[in-house]
């Protein structure tokens, strides 16, 4: 059961080849045996889970289900669920049970889904590795001594070992499509505005987003199909017609144009993921794309923009925590604004007080137009490069992470390395365009590599179509990690 | 350009984060080297670029004057970390 896919649980489940609490119960015992080992779930509270799995059988007595009805679905901790504790990663939140719940959330629970628990990430989601998480780092299962990436890599652990069949994910820079590269899992991370933001706890709001992460482009189309829709509670929701993600799936790829950015391909990849990249572009080509070289001559940009950019809106969101209202609050204190300072201090680890205080600089008296201002018009530069590029080509392909996964500890003194790591992501982000990452096979060390395939605004159902038909031909994303 | 520990002081202050001589010294040396990387976007010619603060470049929705939220005062304040009779309690601001 563990290795079915999401459209294999449903008809098992609506067929009553299992009920939704035997299904649940044995996700739960898998986390009970396997999570000391990888720390992908910060809370299980297998109350609340068995709870919904008995509401949701009751619901196939009925005969009202959906796709996901009765399936458990872990969430990631940054999204707020009632009744649950929601620590996004934090010391800060540590005591945080939320009283209410998440758009993305209350998606869920109408589909009928479960909540099996909140997987670990980075906290505040500000991380490539999951190590800055105050509960502990996550392992990645294919190699215990390895990072799973990050921010959402308790999600990419937990699909990759199959605590859970398909999870939640939330992407700023790269944090869907990073985490399951480096866990050889499928992630996407959907057009700016097509998730609603609201109950998901705020890193950089202008580049935040939601998306689905599991193990085939065909379960990331029926997550995002309840996943997706207007919310008026999130300023920048998008109004749009409700879609099905799935609809283009079954399409073949005759005549796909596949644009691959020149400066993706140029120094600072490592060769063992070049290999695997080539790879799956040949085997694009056998399906019947055709390979245009394109230019995004100001992608070189995005990690410098992106730092200033992320860590403003972040210095500004943060401010909230203040050992008022939620959270923590230092034990001793004088006045006020000693309150304030001390429960920041200890409630925030070193990475995130580093991106409060870069953000806080670049929005400071005098250095406004020479940072934020000059970001803010890279970044239109930075979009428009894709916008030229769409005119040439379909979907964009290239390396998601420019190295398999690395060693726990091997980038923690150096910031400026870690965040070098999602140079191939962030772009995506800065200009709003939607990008997945799919296994397309392994490299040293036997870690998997993920391919990134970035598609045009809305395009969604095309680069689930462009994942899936390449699933269909080669099995990469149903290895599964051995010997956990 | 580099910060000072002065500039790295009065940031902390600014974002109301205590810190320590050592801790303040750590950030300094950290801040410059992401300032360092950030300093390349400095020379790019943005004449004339709109500046970019959503994908797409939407209008901000407006909706109806009314009551949309119910009062969960209790649900609310029951994670909050010092409440009395309804009220957050801070130290004393005013005499």
């Amino acid at each position: 059961m563990i290795h079915s896919s999401l459209t294999q649980l449903g008809a098992a489940l609506r067929a009553k080849k299992i009920s939704s609490v035997e299904l649940t119960q044995s996700y739960l015992d898998r986390i009970a045996q396997l999570n000391p080992k990888l720390n992908a779930f910060i809370t299980v509270n297998p109350e609340m889970s068995l709870a919904q799995a008995r509401e949701a059988d009751t619901r196939f007595a009925s005969g009202k289900v959906g796709a996901l009805t009765g399936i458990p679905i872990a969430q990631k901790d940054i999204f707020c669920a009632k009744g649950w504790l929601t620590t996004c990663g934090s010391k800060m939140l540590h005591n945080f049970v939320s009283p209410y719940d998440a758009h993305v959330i209350s998606q869920f629970n109408n589909a009928g889904a479960i909540n099996l628990g909140k997987t670990n990430m980075d906290e505040f989601a500000m991380g490539s590795s999951n190590e800055t998480s105050h509960y502990g780092p996550v392992k990645n299962p294919w190699d215990t001594a390895r990072v799973p990436g990050g921010s959402s890599g308790g999600t990419a652990a937990a699909v990759a070992a199959r605590l859970c069949a398909a999870a939640t994910g939330t992407d700023t820079g790269g944090s869907i499509r990073q985490p399951a590269a480096l866990c050889g899992i499928s992630g996407l991370k959907p057009t700016y505005g097509v998730c609603s933001r609201y109950g998901m706890i705020a890193f950089a709001s202008s580049l935040d987003q939601a998306g689905p992460m599991g193990r085939s482009a065909e379960d990331l189309a029926l997550m995002l199909n309840v996943m997706a829709g207007f919310d008026e509670r999130d300023s920048t929701s998008l109004q749009r017609e409700k879609e099905d993600y799935t609809r283009d799936l079954n399409k073949p790829l005759t005549g796909l144009r596949i644009g691959l950015p020149k400066e993706f391909f140029a120094a600072g990849m490592g060769s063992d993921v070049a290999q695997a990249v080539e790879a799956a572009i040949a085997e694009y080509k056998k399906l019947g794309a055709t390979i245009v070289e394109i230019s995004l001559p100001n992608s070189k940009l995005s990690v410098p923009v992106y730092y200033v950019l992320a860590p403003a809106e972040a210095s500004s969101n943060l401010s909230r925590f203040d050992g008022v209202r939620y959270g923590y609050r230092a034990p001793e204190y004088g006045d006020l604004a000693d309150m304030y300072e001390k429960s920041r201090a200890q409630g925030f680890g070193a990475e995130v007080k580093r991106r409060i205080m870069i953000g806080t600089y670049v929005l400071s008296h005098g250095y406004y137009d020479a940072y934020y201002l000059q970001a803010q018009k890279i970044r239109r530069l930075i979009a428009q490069d894709f916008t030229e590029a769409y005119k040439q080509c379909d979907v964009i392909m290239g390396p998601t992470s420019p190295s398999t996964a690395f060693k726990l500890g091997e980038k923690g003194d150096d910031p400026v390395q870690m965040y070098l790591s999602d140079i191939y992501t962030i772009a995506v982000n800065l200009a709003g365009l939607p990008g997945m990452s799919i296994p397309c096979g392994f490299g040293a060390n036997d870690m998997p590599v993920g391919l990134q395939i970035i598609g045009n605004y809305f395009d969604e159902a095309r680069m689930l179509n462009v994942a899936h038909q390449f699933q269909l031909a080669t099995d990469w994303h149903s290895h599964a990690p051995q010997g956990l | 350009m580099s910060l000072s520990l002065a500039d790295v002081e009065k940031v902390a202050r600014l974002a109301r984060l205590a810190m320590n001589d050592q801790e303040l010294q750590a950030a300094q040396a950290q801040l410059n080297n992401i300032f360092g990387l950030i300093a390349e976007m400095q020379a790019v010619d943005t004449k004339g670029v709109e500046p970019m603060s959503h994908s797409q470049d939407l209008a901000q929705r407006l909706r109806e004057d009314m009551v949309t939220e119910p009062d969960q005062r209790e649900a609310f304040q029951a994670v909050a970390p010092q409440v009395e009779q309804g009220l957050y309690l801070v130290p004393q601001v005013i005499e």
